[in-house]
């Protein structure tokens, strides 16, 4: 890390020397000037699990964390991101299991075209770090910003709240089958 | 030899989706997230800003003298034709002469970055002369600019039974477009390979059209070039025919340049380039009695088809195939314009038109309850199709089945309805501010491509000497859930885990000649033709396995792993092994075709459709009468997937099918500026549920007592698109909380999507007709 920050190099589009934490890695990069955190990632990093939605903040398909706050990587400079803490899809799991998260999302059904998963997964990290209890309402604010056109959102909801409990030490709850179930209050009967 | 796996039956079980995985670790890759080749390019698209015009000067001349150019192109480039129309001849690559919409292609730019291409392509000069644009659907009906001639639907003398019918109602419904929003946009690699062959990763739900206009445009044959698609992040109709532009100008500037060409478009461009949902504007006169049934239709569906026909044909043609949904129309007429403007030619979309079909039934039926004061519901059941008698479709077409008056009992029931109309009742009559909705809406939908020839399927199997399996089929991965389903067949007819079977990229050089995968039908075709491919392979190892254990051929049961004839059994694995041995294949294709259908469009008459899927909902909102704004409090479903390949899948499809279609209705608005120019091309302005929007209480049933009674795979139905249809009770439940506001005295005007601005206009616009004399009269 260079506490001094970015360090430009000659040149009317200079590049910038960063150093940054990615993923727990440490990373020393030259950057353009106009390159986003997304940018970054994806092409001098290699990390393509977040995606390019709509490169304009709107659709938070590149979520990732920064310094332990959710950000959207596509909004971010990379020159600013020098000395700071990235974590992205890749940096869930710790090892080859998968983080609660990402094995609920998985069980649930909560993944159909996948292209929402990185970055509704990173904002439901960010949302569970901070409120393990979180509520199906505090859920939804934190996942507002994450458009999904799949899936309709239930089972997303359902992976949330069944990761939260394992983060809690409880059991997972299985996941829903639509036929079968009858455990759905019936105020009809 | 290691012991027979022991495995469960796949087929109808909840599996989860084949990648799901791979989608939470983020290793699951699409197009843009494939290792770039060496010496790649990226290309831009520039775009036209008028929506009618005449070039007048197209100067990319400073284009190749910027930093990091490889190439530049226009349609004067195309040596081999400038045309990729899916069913009909144009549909330019390039703008050639003349600009036809705001935001057509000019030409594209290859250069070392994204940044480089983008920067380039600014530095051509285009100059423009006006012409007159043609932007809406009244002023192409006024002037009679249509892309494809008009076509009607009849049955019976609807004149004569309007004139004899005691009652009788007239208006008009618009209803909105809407973009596909897929999250990952419109993006292609080409890649140069030996001998002038090219490979194609596209994202695309129609590789074997791409590999056509691909080779077409470059004057190669179609076997020189190959389209690979792992997977989509999402498609909803919109990579159908729209990715082909992409694709082919990639292919071009790989092919001009001999590199490695990728073109993703921004979301922006991508909004203002490809097509959407059409847009529909319906006339109607409808007769009826004092019961409220229907005697005689005469419905105008007239559509914005933009500059070309696409598929525009097919679009509407399913419109008015559609437009009866689940009601007896003895006396019918129904006509189609497709109309020709200066937009974006409109294309695909989930559902192809039925969702406006069954728009505009719907709409009529709500109607004459409102004309009556009775609940739609009563209405709706009072005409639907019998079972033994009045159940032939305006096209001819006596249906097998009609378990809509079942659905809407058991539904009728589950979600309480009778009771909840009077809670509602109650609540709107004590709320000062504030109007509860409730409305029921059914839906039946027709599977089957309406073009007969395209309702086939391929599909190749490999078995390996270890027992593992790989299965490639023409279908394409785009989020439903499709390998899965697909993969449970080939597990199933094998008998071993699923963990055995491996689906692999979808590639015209595996799998050729293939349909696109849209019209609901990937998993009814594909698992067709995987079925029997995995069937001859079957059929062999059991004629080897009764050789080796004894028994009939015909004995052999394959099922946890391994094969066994009476008591005798030996592991799948070994007996593909002895398969080499013996030198019998372990290799097949597999091919469907969907019996039945026929379809003739001069008369529109035939089986368009195999089978219908079915399915109905209930919504409850509520609306705050002094901004418009609104909730949906709660939705019921009940959908019908007969013997469901996968109910975790197909639930998944019916929450997000409805949820999409909520959307369509809701809040996606498409707007485009007096210039022509669409507004709302990004997220910031054109909006999409998001998971606040979600029903507060969202109750999903499939409906899998009754398989299908057509020998579908494994008597499963298609489930990708009927459940857009189910949010049209979301829209209704709007119409009936604005209808609240008024006691019901009077039915709203309410045009799709109903927006915050149009229930508040719609409740305004209600008080002021009923406060103002004198008061309307329906003819």
């Amino acid at each position: 890390m260079s506490p001094a920050g970015p360090v430009p190099e000659h040149g009317p589009r200079a590049r910038s020397r960063i150093s940054l934490i990615v993923n727990t890695q440490p990373r020393e990069l030259l950057v353009d000037p106009w390159k986003t955190l997304l940018e970054l990632l994806r092409e001098d990093l290699g990390l393509t699990g977040t995606k390019h939605g709509c490169e304009l903040g709107e659709c938070g398909a590149c979520a990732v964390l920064l310094d332990g706050d959710l950000a959207l990587s596509c909004l971010v400079p990379a020159v600013e991101c020098d000395g700071r803490h990235v974590t992205t899809v890749e940096g869930l799991r710790d090892g080859p299991e998968l983080h609660p998260l990402q094995a609920a999302f998985a069980d649930h059904g909560a993944t159909q075209c996948g292209y929402c998963t990185p970055g509704m997964l990173v904002a439901a990290r960010w949302v569970l770090d901070r409120n393990p209890s979180a509520t199906r309402e505090e859920i939804a604010e934190a996942l507002s910003g994450q458009l999904c056109r799949c899936t309709g959102y239930l089972q997303i909801y359902e992976a949330v709240e069944s990761a939260a409990r394992v983060l809690r030490g409880e059991p997972p709850s299985p996941p829903r089958l639509p036929a079968a179930d009858r455990s759905v209050p019936d105020d009809a009967r | 030899m290691s012991a027979p796996r022991k495995t469960r039956p796949a087929v109808h079980a909840p599996l989860p989706h084949d990648s799901s995985e791979r989608h939470v670790r983020g290793d699951a890759l699409y197009v843009d997230d494939l290792p770039e080749p060496r010496d790649l390019l990226h290309a831009f698209v520039r775009l036209s800003e008028r929506a009618h015009a005449r070039i007048l000067r197209l100067d990319v001349g400073p284009v190749p003298g910027s930093p990091g150019v490889a190439a530049v192109m226009t349609a004067s480039d195309l040596r081999h034709g400038n045309a990729i129309g899916p069913a009909f001849p144009w549909d330019p690559v390039f703008a050639d002469g003349t600009v036809e919409y705001f935001g057509q292609s000019l030409f594209a730019v290859a250069a070392d970055t994204v940044e480089n291409a983008r920067r380039a392509a600014q530095r051509a000069v285009v100059e423009y002369e006006d012409l007159p644009a043609i932007l809406t659907i009244e002023e192409a009906l006024a002037q009679g600019s249509f892309v494809l001639p008009t076509e009607v639907m009849r049955r019976g003398d609807p004149p004569a039974a309007l004139a004899r019918s005691p009652r009788r109602l007239s208006g008009r419904l618009h209803m909105g477009g809407q973009d596909h929003f897929y999250l990952e946009g419109q993006v292609a690699m080409a890649i140069p390979r030996e001998g002038g062959a090219l490979h194609v990763f596209s994202s695309t739900q129609a590789p074997t059209e791409v590999q056509h206009l691909v080779a077409r445009t470059l004057g190669k044959a179609y076997g020189e070039v190959t389209v690979e698609v792992r997977r989509l992040g999402g498609g909803f109709g919109g990579k159908e025919t729209q990715a082909a532009l992409i694709a082919v100008i990639a292919a071009q500037l790989a092919d001009r340049t001999g590199r490695p060409v990728k073109l993703r478009l921004d979301r922006d461009d991508d909004m203002l380039l490809t097509g959407k949902r059409h847009d529909f504007l319906v006339d109607y006169d409808v007769g009826f009695d004092g019961a409220g049934r229907i005697l005689g239709l005469d419905l105008v569906l007239a559509s914005r088809c933009g500059i070309s026909a696409d598929l525009s044909g097919a679009v509407n043609d399913r419109a008015m195939l559609s437009a009866d949904n689940c009601y007896w129309l003895p006396h019918l007429s129904v006509t189609s314009h497709r109309c020709r403007t200066n937009t974006v030619s409109n294309t695909a979309f989930r559902g192809f038109g039925g969702p406006q079909g069954v728009m505009a039934i719907e709409w009529v039926v709500d109607e004459v309850a409102r004309a009556l004061g009775k609940d739609p519901l009563q209405i709706r059941r009072r005409n639907l199709y019998g079972t033994r008698t009045r159940n032939t479709t305006p096209y001819g077409m006596r249906l097998d089945e009609n378990p809509m008056p079942a659905i809407l009992s058991e539904l009728e029931r589950s979600a309480s309805y009778a009771a909840r109309r009077k809670q509602i009742a109650a609540f709107n009559a004590a709320s000062r501010f504030s109007r509860r909705g409730l409305a029921l809406t059914p839906v039946k939908f027709g599977i089957s491509f309406t073009a007969t020839h395209m309702n086939q399927a391929g599909a190749l199997v490999h078995v390996f000497t270890d027992g593992s399996v790989q299965l490639s089929h023409g279908g394409i991965e785009m989020g439903q859930g499709l390998h899965v389903k697909v993969a449970q067949v080939v597990a199933d007819e094998l008998g071993v885990g699923i963990d055995r079977v491996r689906v692999m990229a979808t590639s015209t050089e595996k799998v050729p000649n293939t349909s696109p995968t849209a019209a609901s039908t990937g998993s009814d075709l594909n698992g067709k033709a995987a079925e029997a491919a995995a069937r001859n392979i079957r059929r062999r190892m059991a004629r080897l396995a009764a050789g080796h254990l004894g028994g009939r051929p015909s004995a052999a049961v394959f099922e946890g792993g391994s094969v066994r004839i009476g008591r005798r059994a030996m592991p799948f694995a070994a007996v593909a092994k002895l398969a080499h041995v013996e030198r019998v294949s372990l290799s097949s294709t597999g091919f469907y075709r969907t019996p039945l259908v026929h379809w003739d469009r001069g008369t529109f008459r035939g089986r368009p459709f195999y089978y219908f899927a079915w399915g109905a909902a209930v919504s409850e909102v509520e609306i705050d009468l002094l901004t418009g704004e609104y909730r949906v409090v709660r939705v019921d479903i009940l959908h019908d997937c007969g013997g469901s390949l996968n109910p975790a899948i197909d639930r998944g499809q019916v929450e997000g099918g409805f949820v999409q279609g909520m959307g369509w209705l809701t809040t996606e608005e498409l707007w485009w500026d007096p210039k022509g120019r669409l507004a709302t091309h990004a997220p910031s302005t054109y909006k999409i549920p998001a998971c606040s929007d979600v029903p507060e209480d969202f109750r999903v049933t499939l409906r899998l007592d009754e398989g299908n009674r057509l020998p579908t795979v494994r008597r499963s139905k298609a489930v990708g698109e009927p459940p857009v249809m189910l949010a049209i009770s979301v829209f209704h439940a709007l119409k009936d909380a604005v209808a609240a506001s008024a006691d019901h005295r009077a039915s709203p005007r309410l045009d799709a999507p109903a927006t915050p601005e149009r229930v508040l206009l719609a409740v305004e616009e209600l008080r002021q007709r009923l406060a103002a004399p004198p008061p309307e009269t329906s003819r």
